[in-house]
């Protein structure tokens, strides 16, 4: 069945565009208000240390100083999850981190808060540091979150589906590899900002550089202790945010609360260095596979474990963690799996959320791990991923509903593409392709708190003038999502997504949505907008048929009028219709709601990895590797993306070619490294970021499966197509050189060892060896699912 | 700290700053004027954010301290349009998606006027030379290529 849209589908630019391309966008740190001040944060120079005294008064007394706060100003402990209730804003007693924020200052100008940090006095007592696994797992070290020695387990998992002892025994063939993934931070170009304004009327008013006003909100609630009544959260354009800024921060809580302290507006604006710091990116997950097979490549059984160094607080890491074991199932017919994870606490900048959550590690070496069994079983890649891949509206064996599914129209379409098969093994030495797929959720199926209201709300309005405007607290960080909702809704009324009005992401003015992470906002708050235009649609075009004398079955709503279907001289304009409906039926204000369907198992952790819908991509990537240097060039990569339905085709691939570009950087260069506690780099200098000179082209593959459940059909975008792109470079060196580096970044000096092993005669593999002898939680044993269907 | 009265023309308009030795031309730009157009990713120099023409040369503008410049003409973002039209190039970033969170647009679209007007016809790879001084996380690059040729193209009448 074909639907016809009017713009959905086409590739209308961004609604902001041309402000954005004026200059006219603001952000954060663009907003200044009168008799605003500047505020800085002192930070901690120790990994781990005692504070035995803070001393402020040389700081307080300096001409200019307004304000100056430490850890007892704001002693309410909070986090982004509510078991993992662990940050203070500013440290209380003890810091864990190089870079931690110790106290703030508010001041006239930028010069007179800086001085004044530096007249700070910190009496530290430094404590042993824990910076590794091992330390980690040790009991003779201090404990972080905590008293006297032992081990730093933040959170361990096993859960076992089926009976992976039985699936063992029928294999033909097993193998184990260990892999590791090294952390890697979001560096969106925008440093994070917020500016806070207290009024005399006991309001507070936050703008930030937020992906999540809504848990902003409840978390100044919270430590402010303000009723959420009089806090306002605004967050203004973003600019990026690739999970790097959906946790609540120190430097929100503390403008706000120097503006309470100083009565006048606040504004922090973190340094580059700052953001390191603040990180919540990539854990360093170090893993172990185990997979059986049978000779045709069929899995019958896996086991994973994974290894989290979460940094020094919780953050997002309980579902990090249960994210490293979640989403194998959803692109492979795992039929026995068990999962055991362990998250531990170091003395280094959180871990958090970073575009794909959890997943790029573990798919990562799973992807890996099948080209090497392809290789052994003389398989091809794509025919071992096509013989496994998951049937659409199926179930998997951890108890995810898979819907609509294209995963083998998106491995066929890109080894076709890039002429894979005749490439694959068959180009000269130093050129080499690889291949590997991936699958993301639409929106994760519970929000972070417990509560049964809808994750997404959407309100319309529509003016006397037929103008229309769209209320959503969803946050655009650059992918989108405002011109997602003026498209739905510009659809669902026959107008033009420009002409929508668009008020967002502000705590006062718009209806709650959970905020920008998860790719929930085109399913979630797509499927709220929908029900809301329709709301609106059905009142106009009721009032037009009934001036019309007509049935509202014949009337249809597009380009701007409403009428009679083929009939234009029985059709009136939209903002006459808009009229008559109102004149009909009162004021012209709708609202929808989206609520995922309950979704999650019974098991303990089974609320993470249920979403309403899964994207999936497929991804080859081709290279040119230099066996002298070990440079790796990417020549080009294919990506083809089970979108659902592509909204908007131009943003769509937007999305996929920024995905692309992340992974290759996570791929080849980019790595949050510590010289024991200390980072080693923190800023864009050291931290290398690919630039316009290394990025390869791109061909998207856009595949519409027409999810039933998406609005009109559409899936997620934002995070999915990054997951192939890394094991497909790793496979793809492999082609090349024919060597095997089992750990990203795949650096220059790993190809060179390797490559060198291989003329010692040893197997050209660099990577982790051996895993810790850690002793995981109690496993979990989970029937599989009713209807599950073993291959 | 010596204070200095600077004398520059932004974008046309000439201005009077009363400024520090160390006040760098970027804060002039973004406080004493109020031109919040260019912007920072950075503040050393890493990011090519706040990218500016002096004199017609692009420079980092967290980079220059704003007395070097004295006497200088100065185009920022917000003087890219002709008489209220926008640059070619403004319009065919926003018409092919070339800024996405758009953090990195106004640096990127100066550093492209200043390669265009050096090369009218610039090939794929002399774009990708030109910018990458021009840090961008969110586009993977490739529309903003597309977008300078297509300005180039269209400027050149085609
Ligand atoms: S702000 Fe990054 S280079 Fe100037
Ligand atoms: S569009 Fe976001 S940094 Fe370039």
């Amino acid at each position: 069945m074909t639907q016809s849209f009017s713009v959905v589908g086409k590739p209308l630019p961004r609604v902001d565009s041309m402000d954005q391309t004026m200059g006219k966008t603001q952000y954060v740190d663009d907003m200044t208000l009168p008799d605003m001040l500047v505020g800085r944060h002192l930070l901690s120079i120790h990994a781990h240390a005692r504070i035995l005294r803070i001393d402020t008064s040389r700081a307080e007394s300096l001409p200019g100083v307004r304000g100056v706060i430490t850890g007892s100003d704001l002693p309410i402990t909070y986090g982004i999850l509510p078991i993992s209730q662990d940050e203070h804003a500013l440290a209380v007693d003890r810091v864990r981190y190089v870079g931690e924020p110790v106290a703030a200052v508010a001041a006239v100008d930028a010069a007179t808060a800086e001085e004044a940090l530096g007249l700070i006095d910190v009496e530290y007592e430094p404590l042993d540091e824990v910076v590794t696994l091992e330390q980690a797992f040790a009991d003779d070290r201090p404990i972080l979150h905590g008293d006297g020695l032992g081990q730093n387990v933040h959170r361990s998992a096993a859960l076992e589906f089926g009976d992976v002892e039985e699936g063992f025994a029928r294999a033909d063939y097993i193998r184990e590899d260990v892999f590791f993934f090294g952390g890697n931070t979001h560096a969106a170009l925008e440093t994070h900002a917020a500016l806070a304004s207290y009024s005399q009327t006991g309001k507070l008013t936050l703008w930030s550089s937020t992906q999540v006003p809504h848990y902003v909100h409840r978390t100044l609630e919270k430590v402010l202790e303000l009723p959420a009544g009089r806090i306002r959260v605004v967050a203004p354009a973003i600019g990026g945010g690739f999970g790097g800024k959906t946790d609540p921060f120190s430097h929100e809580l503390t403008a706000a609360k120097l503006s309470m302290v100083t009565g006048k507006p606040v504004k922090i604006n973190l340094s580059r260095e700052e953001v390191f710091y603040a990180h919540r990116g990539r854990h360093p997950v170090l893993m172990w596979i185990k997979t059986g097979f049978e000779n045709d490549g069929t899995i019958t059984s896996m086991r994973f474990k994974t290894f989290l160094d979460g940094g020094a607080y919780g953050s997002y890491g309980v579902a990090s963690l249960y994210y490293t074991g979640a989403l194998q199932p959803t692109t492979y017919r795992i039929p026995n799996y068990r999962f055991e994870g362990v998250r531990v606490f170091t003395n280094k900048p959180p871990c958090g959320p970073k575009r794909g959550h959890g997943t790029p590690q573990p798919r990562f070496g799973l992807e890996c791990q099948l080209d090497k069994a392809a290789d052994h079983l003389g398989i091809d890649p794509a025919t071992i991923r096509r013989r496994n891949a998951v049937e659409p509206f199926s179930t998997t064996v951890n108890h995810l509903r898979i819907t609509s599914c294209a995963l083998v129209e998106c491995i066929d379409k890109v080894v076709e593409e890039s002429g894979f098969a005749g490439k694959h093994r068959q180009l000269p030495s130093g050129r080499g392709v690889g291949l590997a797929v991936g699958a993301y959720m639409s929106g994760a199926g519970l929000p972070i708190y417990f509560n049964d209201m809808p994750q997404s709300e959407v309100q319309v309005k529509v003016d006397r003038g037929g103008g229309v405007t769209v209320f959503s607290m969803a946050t655009d960080i650059g992918q989108g999502s405002t011109t997602m909702l003026a498209t739905v809704i510009a659809e669902s009324l026959g107008l033009e997504p420009a002409d929508m009005i668009m008020v967002t992401a502000d705590t006062d003015l718009t209806p709650v949505d959970l905020g920008s992470y998860s790719s929930r906002v085109t399913f979630m708050a797509g499927n709220a907008a929908v029900v809301a235009g329709r709301k609106i649609r059905s009142r106009v075009v009721q009032a037009v048929a009934d001036e019309l004398e007509t049935e509202p079955g014949s009337i249809v709503a597009e380009h701007g009028r409403v009428g009679v279907a083929g009939d234009p001289d029985r059709s009136v304009s939209w903002a006459d219709g808009v009229r008559l409906a109102i004149a009909a039926t009162g004021p012209l204000v709708e609202s929808g709601g989206y609520t995922a369907p309950k979704l999650a198992g019974s098991f303990r952790g089974a609320g993470v990895g249920i979403s309403p819908a899964y994207s999936y991509s497929a991804c080859v990537v081709e290279v040119d590797c230099d066996a002298a240097t070990g440079i790796v060039k990417v020549e080009r990569v294919w990506l083809a993306h089970d979108i659902g339905r592509a909204l908007n085709p131009l943003l769509t691939e937007g999305q996929v070619e920024g995905g692309v570009y992340m992974g290759l950087g996570e791929a080849l260069y980019e790595e949050h490294a510590f010289r024991g506690s200390l980072h080693r780099g923190p800023s864009l200098l050291d931290y290398k970021i690919p630039t316009a000179l290394d990025m390869p082209p791109v061909e998207t593959f856009l595949i519409e499966s027409d999810d039933p459940e998406g609005p009109f059909g559409a899936k997620e975008v934002g995070q999915g197509p990054l997951l192939p792109v890394i094991p497909a470079v790793a496979n793809a060196i492999h082609d090349a050189l024919g060597v095997r580096i089992d750990e990203v970044p795949i650096t220059p000096p790993k190809i060179v060892a390797a490559l060198r092993e291989v003329s010692r005669g040893r197997p050209g593999r660099v990577g982790p060896v051996t895993i810790p002898d850690y002793e995981f939680t109690r496993l979990t044993r989970v029937e599989v699912p009713e209807g599950f269907v073993t291959p | 700290m010596a204070d200095h009265i600077l004398a520059i023309d932004v974008n046309g308009d000439r201005h009077r700053v009363l400024v520090t030795d160390q006040r760098t031309l970027l804060e002039v730009l973004r406080e004493d004027l109020g031109l919040t157009g260019t912007k920072h990713g950075c503040d050393v120099g890493e990011c090519g954010a706040c990218t500016v023409l002096v004199d017609d040369k692009p420079v980092l503008s967290c980079l220059v301290i704003a007395r070097q410049v004295d006497g200088s003409s100065v185009q920022t973002v917000e003087g890219l349009a002709h008489d209220g039209k926008p640059d070619l190039l403004q319009e065919a970033f926003a018409e092919l998606g070339a800024a996405q969170c758009g953090y990195c647009t106004p640096g990127m679209l100066i550093s492209a006027r200043s390669l265009l007007d050096d090369n009218p016809d610039p090939t794929t790879e002399e774009v990708q030379a030109g910018l990458a001084g021009n840090l961008c996380r969110c586009t993977g690059y490739i529309k903003i290529f597309d977008a300078v040729r297509l300005a180039a193209a269209r400027d050149r009448g085609l």
